[in-house]
């Protein structure tokens, strides 16, 4: 409270920093840092050359080898051992020359500290906040639906994307914002780029978090529809999170651990009941929900959830997410660590070329990199690097051990969901991912589809797919697109060989079902809620009673038109004839990088108006590749003449068919299903066009700004004033000697001088 | 902030010991479960004990807790 008023007024150009002299250092001098990095012992030597080593040869039998099998420990330790080079070489070298943050500096935590928002918080804990605000399904889905390419183009996608364009990403966003008071990118967009860049920023977050949600809606409805013992288990996540919230509120407010661990016993109850009840005539029957009135279900719930207060729902579902996310995570590493599962696939399929592939159209460049976004590149990112992370952290340093580490993090699951989804037979895999429209949603279809693909190799027989269905108790995996029933067959596959054996798989399959659906629904849930408070926030410079957010008939109203944007895209994918997921996940992709491409673009003219003109490269080339991706793929997507690629050509091919009086078309089957196409090819590709425009305007505005700096040699910041810091944290997950040191110091400090008193 | 300084007990048993304090340290700590323990320790350090502004009872601060929550949504990611 008032704790703002601490910040001193009419500070000077260069800020006064010296510190208390009654305090131990609160920073180490940056040449002992430096003298430290350079201190090469011969162990340490023979450390780094092992990594290197490591690195080297898994990525030899990646690329190289390409036996007729590799085996998944080589995913696992090309990742880690790049990751490690990438985060001790290449973000030290971002933080010694581009960002150069400073331990002198009080962090907005501590200088506007209130003990709620502001709050100093351990490295190692705001690690844990901040990854699992990153982490949701898009990098387990993703990397599922790439597979089709093979392994390597994915493979080496995540892992040096991450290094070079969605670790570098989340890191500045993060630095940046917390070097403005925790300014969210809107808000800095406008402070860099202008009004116009600014708004069309704005108009872009709040469409892609419409497709974005809409999308991730879809995923659920794909993986629940028909599938009664999913339906059950994730229905009761609902009253199991009800009963937590009431729990808390009322009960034992603030025991989050106790209740963690009750709501998550009562979750692996509902997983078992689930095949128990699924397995009874009347479970069947009564949990057995089609696609479209599943979907209507997600979208009255996402309305309801998203005016119900957080405490009821949406906080202690989080909660719930949180340990199942960490802990799944962990899991699902440890037992690919133990399996060490044989892949068979190619290192680069047919597909990759021919960019006819039947899980998502579109050939290596540009499709490969919109697929996989979380994970290698993912601006959503952009969104949290710039929400409650930056007002937690403690000291400057650490943003690359949160930001560039928390990114690479998210990279490693990308990473096992892909050697997930790669365990499973090739034809499996194409049966589960093809659109019900090339399989008829039948197990004959399915094989003679699959078969008739012509893959070196596959050989589908009609017993393998009744007997997985049979194993991981559904009634049928046939056109289960979407990524997550995949990636659960994937899972369960691996996780039964570690434990339970196969009369277990239906349990680990549900279990990861269930661990996706939780998470989804959370960000659909949340992202409903922010995109309410950036439509009232926007309306309400026409309307101003809409900035009052506690004005009940604004916010139902404001929530209704969020709800029923989604929903309208999630009806257009579950009753699109051609299949949904495939024509609309390259959209969800083509979002996310472009609002990657608006949060480099804003980071591009901030670097450039602090002068530092040879280090621009460092944000240029991660920007300069996403906007080349996404205007690229949006180009095809818009402009491309092949039906199955270009949505106008798809939606000219079908009212050419309707004009000429044919009542089928493709894979449309009545001229309902025809108009239809129309009509979805119609909103996607406006879609496409709204999207590209927008992010060529934030680009060109950013392009403005950084050529404008050049020119004025301006040294103009939005940072918020220097104050000097009275706290000390070391800064990486393990503290170096030099931190120790002075971690030493500090500890000796009796309590009441430790935190003096900021006013 | 430093977490909970594992005293020096010797020994085997002094290890489990310590690592087990601070796995429960840090579980309840990403949980957000010491949220109002902060709160509590920055009130006391800013607010004199005489002063005007009342500390927030346990109860009190995780209601305006869940109300922050509500009027400053933070989204999820994909």
């Amino acid at each position: 409270m008032g704790a703002t008023s601490s910040i001193p007024q009419g500070a000077t150009d260069e800020p006064d920093l010296t510190q208390d002299p009654a305090l131990p250092p609160v920073a180490l001098d940056p040449t002992i840092h430096e003298a430290e990095e350079a201190h090469w012992t011969p162990l340490k030597i023979g450390i780094w050359v092992a990594i290197a080593l490591l690195g080297g040869l898994s990525w030899v039998m990646l690329a190289v080898v390409r036996g007729e099998t590799v085996n998944a420990i080589w995913f696992v330790f090309a990742a880690l051992c790049t990751y490690l080079i990438g985060y001790r070489f290449y973000s030290n070298y971002i933080q010694k020359h581009l960002l150069r943050p400073d331990d002198r500096r009080a962090t907005p935590a501590e200088y506007k500290a209130d003990g709620k928002d502001y709050a100093a918080t351990d490295r190692r804990v705001l690690f844990g906040h901040h990854f699992a605000a990153i982490a949701g399904a898009g990098p387990l889905v993703g990397p599922v639906l790439a597979a089709q390419m093979g392994y390597l183009p994915g493979t080496i996608w995540i892992i040096v994307g991450v290094v070079f364009a969605g670790a570098v990403q989340d890191y500045l966003v993060l630095f940046f914002s917390m070097r403005r008071g925790g300014r969210s990118l809107g808000q800095m967009a406008r402070d860099e780029l202008g009004r116009v860049g600014g708004t069309a920023a704005l108009i872009a977050t709040l469409t892609i978090m419409v497709i974005i949600v809409a999308i991730l809606a879809l995923v659920v409805v794909n993986a629940l529809a028909e599938s009664a013992w999913g339906v059950f288990s994730v229905g009761m996540t609902i009253p199991i999170a009800l009963f937590m919230g009431c729990y808390l509120r009322f009960f034992r407010p603030g025991k989050v651990t106790e209740i963690s661990i009750i709501g998550f016993v009562l979750l692996i109850a509902a997983i078992v009941g689930g095949g128990a009840i699924a397995g009874t005539e009347w479970g069947a029957a009564m949990f057995h929900v089609e696609k479209v009135p599943l979907a209507i279900g997600i979208i009255v719930y996402g309305f309801v959830a998203a005016i119900l207060p957080v405490w009821l729902l949406l906080a202690p579902r989080d909660y719930l997410s949180t340990f199942m996310k960490i802990g799944t995570i962990g899991m699902l590493a440890l037992a690919i660590v133990i399996v060490r599962p044989e892949i068979t696939v190619p290192a680069v399929s047919e597909f990759a070329t021919s960019g006819t592939g039947p899980v998502v159209s579109g050939a290596l460049f540009p499709f490969l990199f919109v697929t996989i976004a979380c994970g290698a590149l993912s601006g959503f990112h952009a969104l949290i690097a710039s929400g409650t992370t930056p007002k937690l952290i403690e000291k400057e340093r650490q943003t690359r051990f949160i930001g560039y580490g928390g990114m690479l993090m998210e990279s490693f699951v990308a990473i096992m969901a892909l050697v997930a989804a790669l365990s499973i037979d090739r034809g499996i895999y194409f049966a589960m991912n093809a659109s019900p429209a090339l399989t008829g949603g039948t197990v004959e279809g399915a094989v003679t589809f699959v078969n008739s693909l012509g893959l070196t190799g596959v050989n589908l027989t009609p017993d393998m797919l009744t007997q997985t269905a049979k194993d991981v108790g559904e009634a049928s995996i046939v056109s289960r697109t979407g990524g997550a029933p995949t990636l659960s067959v994937g899972l369960a596959h691996i996780m039964q060989q570690v434990a339970g054996g196969s009369g277990m798989m239906a349990f680990w399959y549900h279990f990861a079902i269930m661990f996706e659906a939780l998470f989804i629904l959370t960000a659909v849930d949340a992202g409903t809620r922010v995109a309410r408070f950036m439509l009232q926030d926007s309306l309400g410079n026409f309307f101003p009673k809409f900035k009052d957010t506690s004005w009940r008939t604004g916010a139902w109203l404001t929530t209704g038109i969020m709800v029923a944007a989604w929903g309208a895209v999630l009806v257009m994918g579950v009753t699109d004839p051609l299949g949904g997921i495939n024509t609309l996940f390259p959209l969800f992709g083509i979002a996310n990088q472009l609002l990657a491409a608006i949060a480099l673009a804003v980071c591009l003219a901030i670097v450039a108006k602090r002068g530092l003109f040879r280090y621009l490269w460092i944000v240029a080339v991660p920007l300069a590749f996403a906007a080349i991706v996404t205007i690229t793929a949006s180009i095809l997507k818009i402009f491309s003449s092949v039906p199955s690629v270009g949505y106008f050509a798809q939606n000219a091919a079908f009212s050419k068919a309707l004009a000429d009086g044919e009542t089928s078309f493709g894979t449309a089957t009545s001229v309902e299903a025809m108009e239809a196409v129309v009509r979805n090819t119609l909103v996607q590709g406006i879609l496409s066009i709204v999207f590209v425009t927008l992010a060529v305007i934030v680009i060109f505005t950013a392009l403005q700004a950084t050529w404008n700096a050049w020119k004025t040699h301006s040294n103009a910041t939005n940072e918020d004033l220097a104050v000097p810091s009275r706290i000390f944290a070391p800064s990486g997950i393990l503290a170096t000697p030099a931190e120790k040191a002075t971690q030493a110091l500090w500890d000796a400090l009796p309590s009441t001088k430790r935190k003096a008193r900021e006013h | 902030m430093s977490g909970t300084q594992g005293a020096a007990v010797p020994g085997l048993t002094g290890v489990v010991r310590s690592a087990v304090a601070r796995l429960a340290w840090y579980i309840r700590a990403v949980s957000g479960e010491d949220a109002y323990d902060k709160y509590r320790a920055h009130h006391e350090s800013v607010h004199g004990p005489g002063e005007a502004e009342p500390m927030l009872t346990e109860r009190e601060f995780w209601r305006d807790r869940a109300d922050r929550q509500d009027s400053n949504p933070q989204g999820r990611c994909c």
